[in-house]
């Protein structure tokens, strides 16, 4: 029976083990023909014209970007909003805005992309006057909502775990609690406030659906209001008619994309073992 | 700290969760007030027709129940036997963290990978074609990190004096497992499962490129092996690719209906197990 | 007891698998390709599948590249795409099969005031020497191009006949038909290309050089802007029964009252 249960728990070993192998073998070759550098630091990408370019800067670039502002707006708000649930808030109200956080994180994303399309596009386009909505700065925003709920449902949790002997403690020595809450709380949950985010970064360069429905999807060095295109959408747009050298470019990028998303996933467990000891 | 700021900040708290919460209120609000008009019985129970010019969203339905049922049934056996014996039957740490490392890491990477490598593995490798199988396959290993952290935890929590009563009976140890400890996590696997459900009705990027985008009403097996469209995949298709909003919306409430079914029954299932538990 | 529970579920999975695998191969038939073609063939399996009730009949749209691809990948039966194959794939052993003509409408949105332009203006407003619409006659408004994918077929089609060739400066590239319709008819700066088959009333087709585009320009050629529904398949495997069936109803005179019936040109006639 051992064996046979053995054998289960090693399909999560054996599945990371196909995925890596798989993107590496089918990423490499490209990068090979490529050329390491004319692939990261190239501005060009013309996968099926002529003169063929292979440069997916744009696309680190553009990922890059969005997921940092996507956080850099989505931090504060989830933040005070995880404070407010945490330490300030009712057990009515944290419960009612707890249901709508969880709702939130239930939402499918391409449900977030239809509204994205239809509300979100042509506001933009209203507001800025701009010739079309489709833009760096829509995908900022989608993943922006998306990344609410992990923050605030993390961070949360990490302000309930900081001890109340330490809140208490600074208190009793006359602080006020937004002294307390800024000076201890928040210090003490650092760790697990930081892998929020990371959480969410990560979430943020991951996100493909969304994105494709609201931004346009030109081959463009990333710029707030112009169409743009992720390393995620590249490859969701081209896949499926590829073949040749433009293919196994498309699962360099993949691969490029792994490399991102494990470089955050040792970020996470170092901060997690932080946390715990 | 002036009093001024103190006040502004508390303010901002508020104001911040007001902000989520509308949003969420607002998202819910739009979809189904556009969506819900288009529901009908004749809606949910056709297929579209170009000959008749109709929408209708059945086989998408059937779809989706065939993938989550297929889904649902391979990955709680892998995930549940996983979980057991990292739990029950470990002995070497080394091992068990590698599997921990390993579930924590698939739990990471992004939907599309998955769509990708699924692909390239189960629609032409293994010779699944475009088809629900090999979408179903894709999203086990998708939810497996779920399946396998829920259930460890449930495992886990199940007090050590029932084993050790069951040993001192004479039972001997998947006897024990099988007959005490798993019965007394069933409310941890099934939160597990919910969790998982969402995930699956949520999946849009994996299934694009494994499972095709076909409307065809078909029954089980003539359905597995064949492409489809799950909910989500068709309402990307019909609201990006088709400009159909008028089958895109309705589907959208449905799928945010779901969702909140979802929700509710894993907090109710939470409260049980916290209930079970104190 | 568990155990065999397992075995057993294990050996009947497997057993539905191959089961499913058979009935696949006698019982139906899988297109993939081409978004233009999606009225044309979804008619004509709705309707074959009416005849022929045992059979099953699936479509994909996932673009006239991706369809090919699917096709010499074994992925599908019958690949569809809306250009003619290049060399390079007829080398790889595609065969194509001309199943009607389609014209390419220029769409704008309906309350843009231009009505027609030359081929000269279409290939200089989509190479960006022209921005504005006030230029041609119309608003002055910025001029947003829309366009499609680079694999797909009808922009294929669109380059090559206006000379525009991997010139294009597009704003948004999006992967099929319905959706350049869904944006151009969102948008009133835009403009775009899109099957005529598929046109919808919330968006104006232009007139290319003084010809409207329509079923009759197209068949007489007058109007320029139009390209071949193709059916691909491998020169080397044969078809399945089911499948080549279909293929010869297809194309047959039978079929070609239903291809009209989509609005485009059946290429039998």
């Amino acid at each position: 029976m051992k064996a046979v249960l053995l054998s289960f728990a090693l399909a999560a070993v054996a599945s990371v083990a196909l995925i890596t192998v798989f993107l590496v073998s089918s990423g490499l070759p490209a990068i090979g023909k490529i050329g390491l550098l004319e692939f990261i630091i190239g501005k060009r990408w013309a996968s099926t014209a002529k003169d063929p370019g292979f440069g997916i800067l744009p696309f680190i670039l553009s990922s890059l970007y969005a997921a940092t502002c996507s956080i850099l707006i989505g931090s504060p708000i989830g933040l005070l909003c995880a404070l407010y649930l945490s330490k300030a808030a009712s057990k009515r109200t944290r419960a009612v805005i707890s249901t709508l956080v969880d709702l939130l994180s239930g939402i499918p994303s391409v449900v977030f992309g239809l509204v994205g399309m239809m509300v979100l596009v042509p506001g933009i386009k209203q507001l800025f006057n701009l010739s079309d909505g489709s833009s760096l700065l829509s995908a900022i925003i989608v993943l922006s909502i998306m990344v609410l709920p992990t923050i605030v449902k993390v961070s949360t949790t990490a302000l309930d775990a900081v001890p109340r002997e330490y809140e208490d403690s600074s208190l009793a020595l006359g602080a006020s609690q937004v002294q307390t809450w800024l000076g201890v709380s928040i210090p003490a949950a650092r760790n697990g406030i930081a892998a929020s985010l990371v959480l969410g970064a990560g979430r943020a360069i991951g996100e493909a659906m969304a994105v494709m429905m609201v931004s346009g999807n030109a081959a463009n060095m990333p710029s707030l209001f112009q169409s743009v295109r992720f390393l995620t959408t590249a490859i969701a747009s081209e896949m499926s008619y590829s073949s040749g050298l433009q293919r196994q470019a498309l699962f360099s990028i993949a691969l490029v994309l792994y490399v991102f998303i494990m470089i955050m996933n040792m970020a996470l467990s170092w901060l997690v073992k932080r946390s715990a000891s | 700290m002036t009093r001024g700021f103190q006040k502004a900040f508390k303010a901002m708290m508020i104001s911040s969760s007001i902000l989520v919460g509308s949003i969420a209120v607002f998202i819910f609000a739009y979809v189904m007030i556009k969506g819900i008009g288009g529901i009908s019985w004749s809606f949910l129970s056709a297929s579209p027709s170009y000959l008749e010019n109709r929408i209708g969203i059945l086989p998408d339905i059937l779809n989706t129940l065939y993938v989550l049922l297929t889904t649902l049934a391979i990955v709680l056996v892998i995930g549940v036997a996983s979980a057991i014996y990292l739990s029950e039957y470990a002995e070497s740490k080394k091992l068990a963290r590698l599997v921990q490392g390993a579930s924590q890491i698939l739990s990471g990477i992004p939907s599309i990978i998955y769509g990708l490598v699924g692909m390239l593995f189960f629609c032409q490798i293994l010779g699944f074609r475009t088809s629900l199988l090999a979408g179903s396959m894709t999203l086990v290993i998708m939810c497996l990190p779920t399946i396998m952290k829920t259930t460890q935890e449930s495992l886990e929590a199940v007090r050590e004096g029932y084993r050790e009563s069951s040993f001192a009976l004479g039972a001997g140890k998947w006897r024990t497992v099988r007959s005490v400890v798993l019965p007394c996590a069933a409310d941890g696997i099934v939160s597990g499962c919910i969790l998982c459900i969402g995930r699956i009705l949520g999946e849009s990027a994996a299934l694009l490129f494994t499972a095709g985008l076909a409307h065809s009403v078909n029954g089980y097996l003539e359905g597995m092996s064949s492409s489809g469209a799950t909910l989500t995949v068709a309402l990307y298709v019909y609201a990006k690719e088709q400009g159909e909003f008028q089958a895109a919306f309705p589907i959208a409430t449905i799928l945010l209906v779901l969702a909140l079914a979802v929700n509710l029954s894993a907090s109710a299932v939470g409260k049980r197990l916290s209930r079970g538990r104190s | 007891m568990k155990r065999t529970a397992i075995v057993i579920a294990i050996i009947a999975l497997a057993a539905c698998m191959a089961f499913a695998n058979g009935q696949r191969e006698t019982r139906s038939i899988s297109t993939d390709g081409s978004t233009s073609m999606e009225k044309v063939i979804g008619a004509l399996g709705e309707a074959y599948t009416q005849l022929h009730s045992e059979v099953g009949f699936t479509y994909n749209p996932t673009g006239s590249g991706s369809g090919i691809a699917s096709v010499k990948e074994g992925r599908c039966d019958i690949g569809l795409s809306s250009r003619a194959l290049r060399d390079s794939e007829k080398a790889e052993g595609l065969v194509e099969t001309p199943l009607a003509y389609d014209g390419i409408a220029i769409i704008v949105h309906p309350s843009n005031s231009v009505e027609n332009l030359s081929m000269q203006q279409i290939a200089a407003i989509y190479t960006g020497e022209i921005t504005s619409w006030k230029a041609v006659g119309g608003p002055d408004l910025p001029i947003v191009l829309i366009g499609r994918e680079a694999g797909s077929g009808t922009r294929d089609g669109f380059e090559s006949i206006t000379g525009t060739t991997d010139q294009c400066l597009y704003r948004q590239e999006l992967t099929s038909t319905g959706d350049v319709i869904a944006s151009v008819s969102q948008n009133e700066n835009a403009i775009g290309y899109a099957s005529l088959a598929s046109i919808k009333s919330s968006v104006k087709a232009l007139k290319v050089d003084g010809i409207a585009p329509s079923e009759e320009s197209v068949k007489d050629g007058t109007y320029a802007v139009q390209r071949p529904f193709m059916l691909i398949t491998k020169a080397t495997a044969k078809l399945s029964q089911t499948a080549q069936a279909f293929f010869d109803w297809a194309l047959s005179s039978q079929a070609a009252g239903i291809i009209s019936s989509s609005g485009v040109v059946s290429a039998g006639l």
